[in-house]
């Protein structure tokens, strides 16, 4: 065995290499042979040892700039040479180097040509999916059951527990900062008010909305992702199945009808958590708190969370099908494609709720 | 230096075990320096669990695996270092990193093992690697997403070749490939073991794969190696399976196209 690659100049340009001419033994080779500045007319590699690819493309790219003969090798070893010196040809390594601004620019027109195009997609999934209720209303005979009672349970029974905690802990939080803050106005009593409007009217079904699509939206995207990537969705096309009915129908469904469960359910739990602490920290008895409950808060309150319910429901699963199904050739796709439905029912959540706030104000029901 | 007689990789007693099932069973296995082995068997049989045995991916139940003279089993990632050093691995599907553009790919196992290289160099080799496994020479800077399935499995193997090894594994190279595609493929096989004296240990489905470029085939059945030696020698065995593999309307039909490839060199 030879030792580490090494070379040296005798008289007439003859550069006489030894050791091992491969990448784990060449060392500062490359470095030095670039720093040689001798004239070199043969290199001789008849004491080299062991010969890889990149041993001989360092000796061919020195031959080749200082146009030197390479001599000594047998025939195993030039027939590798040959190889290598074929494989020299120009190589785009990078991608084209792009003007900062240019790419800002780019990136800013890209990014509001996708929103605007987003939009347009989700209207018009909207409408699909409008036209596949209708169409199974017609037919209902193609009503998947099944397929319904599955989503019900997976988005709403097994959510149970998670949203209970959640709910539970918002009660509280709200009932411990109302009382903390309204305490300094010696208005201790109307936590009651404070944590009885603010679930009923806003927190149950805003924080339901939030939890069933980071949980249910996000799975119907990445359940319908993986699908259309192994082609299922295409073999149910084929067949004749539409997928707007026995994918996306069952899941709006499931949310749209279960939202305003969760949602009341929600409200109810964060209800009791606010009313154990009150019970904890202002001594008001449980049923001393349901009584003032029934007093303060008015009827409409739980009817403005039980119809934005179902609208929320419906924004999440029609924007985690609409994501789903926007899954094209790799799997990177499923995982982006997934934060984006999750990003987008939460955002149109959020807007529409606002819009629900200024709405039933202006009904009066306040 | 292990010497030249002695199998660059060696298998004794494997056992593998999944649960209940057992997929290996007291299978030995030699692979001779400088061959092309090919690796058949029924769909189930463990191909791809003993190539990942053998590289480190899978902890065997029992037995013993030596690749280049060295034991690899029950050894530190950082004690196989240098074992790694001298393999390559082509996975089924080229198992790209997709957040890299195929130049980079090439250069992954050059930056990790060599830091100090200058990055000039890099480029240069991952250049002509890029061009020796036949990619066109506008491939660097592809993704892998931009890559048809032959190309991505050439870059995967110009990865694969990055650090000049002496032994490479492929896994179903020629799977997915359509026949013109997957010829080329076993031809740039072919003459990259030549060139760089490679041994391959290639897991096959595709019998013209096996007549046209493995110099020894190694049948796994029963939980072990049934059979191992030239494709003439397998079939001159009694082994109903075997006899089935080589002799069915496949096998038959790969034993004529490669017949008649010889004697088209030969006239």
């Amino acid at each position: 065995m030879s030792g580490p690659a090494d070379f040296s100049a005798a008289d007439g340009g003859t550069l006489r290499f030894t050791g091992d001419l491969s990448l784990s033994r060449l060392g500062t080779l490359p470095d030095r042979l670039n720093a040689f500045d001798g004239t070199a007319t043969v290199l001789d590699l008849s004491g080299v040892g062991r010969f890889d690819t990149v041993g001989a493309w360092v000796v061919h790219r020195f031959a080749a700039k200082s146009g030197a003969e390479i001599r000594g090798l047998d025939a195993d070893k030039r027939h590798l040479l040959d190889q290598v010196e074929q494989a020299d040809q120009p190589v785009a390594m990078r991608p084209e180097h792009v003007n900062p601004l240019t790419r800002v620019l780019g990136e800013v027109g890209q990014a509001v040509a996708t929103a605007f195009h987003t939009l347009h997609g989700l209207l018009g999934f909207l409408g699909a999916t409008t036209l596949a209720f209708l169409n199974v209303a017609r037919h209902p005979s193609r009503f998947r059951f099944n397929a319904v009672v599955h989503r019900f349970e997976v988005v709403g029974v097994s959510a149970l527990g998670i949203i209970g905690l959640m709910s539970f802990l918002i009660g509280m939080v709200i009932a411990q900062q109302g009382a903390v803050q309204l305490r300094q106005f010696g208005a201790e009593v109307f936590t009651i008010n404070l944590v009885g409007r603010l679930t009923l009217r806003e927190m149950g079904v805003l924080m339901t909305a939030i939890m069933v699509a980071g949980r249910s939206g996000s799975a119907f995207a990445a359940q319908l992702g993986t699908m259309k990537l192994t082609e299922e969705i295409d073999a149910m096309r084929t067949i004749g199945v539409s997928p707007m009915e026995a994918l996306v129908v069952p899941r709006v469904l499931a949310a749209v009808l279960l939202m305003p469960l969760l949602g009341f359910y929600s409200s109810m739990i964060a209800l009791i958590g606010g009313a154990l602490l009150s019970w904890a920290t202002l001594e008001i008895p449980p049923i001393t708190f349901i009584q003032r409950i029934r007093e303060v808060v008015p009827i409409t309150d739980l009817y403005v969370g039980l119809i934005k319910a179902p609208v929320f429901g419906a924004i999440i699963a029609i924007a985690g099908c609409f994501q789903g199904l926007q899954v094209e050739s790799d799997a990177e796709q499923v995982g982006s494609r997934t934060t984006a439905a999750v990003v987008q029912a939460i955002f149109l959540v959020i807007v529409l709720d606002a819009f629900f706030a200024v709405f039933f104000t202006w009904l009066g029901w306040n | 230096m292990a010497r030249s007689d002695e199998p660059i990789i060696r298998v004794r007693g494997l056992r593998n075990q999944f649960g209940e099932q057992m997929i290996h069973d007291g299978l030995d296995l030699d692979v001779r320096r400088g061959e092309i082995l090919g690796v058949v068997g029924g769909s189930g049989t463990g191909k791809s669990v003993l190539m990942r045995s053998i590289i480190g991916l899978q902890q065997p139940t029992a037995g013993e695996i030596t690749v280049f003279g060295e034991p690899t089993l029950g050894r530190d990632e950082t004690e196989t270092v240098d074992i790694r050093k001298r393999w390559g691995v082509l996975f089924q599907g080229g198992a790209l990193f997709s957040t890299l553009t195929v130049a980079e790919n090439v250069q992954v196992p050059l930056r990790e093992f060599y830091p100090n290289m200058d990055p000039a160099l890099t480029d240069q080799i991952a250049s002509y690697k890029v061009v020796m496994t036949g990619l066109p020479p506008n491939a660097g800077p592809k993704y892998p997403a931009e890559l048809s399935g032959g190309m991505k499995k050439r870059a995967g193997l110009a990865r694969a070749l990055a650090l000049d090894p002496e032994l490479l594994f492929l896994d179903e190279p020629t799977a997915g490939l359509d026949p013109i595609g997957a010829a080329a493929f076993d031809e740039l096989t072919r003459s990259l073991q030549r060139t760089l004296g490679l041994t391959v240990f290639l897991i096959t489905h595709d019998l013209d794969t096996l007549h046209a470029i493995c110099d020894r085939v190694a049948v796994l059945a029963d939980k072990r190696v049934i059979a191992i030696g030239t494709i003439d020698e397998l079939i001159a065995t009694d082994h109903p399976w075997i006899a089935e593999y080589f002799s069915g309307p496949r096998g038959r039909a790969a034993v004529q196209s490669q017949h008649a490839a010889q004697a088209r060199t030969t006239s």
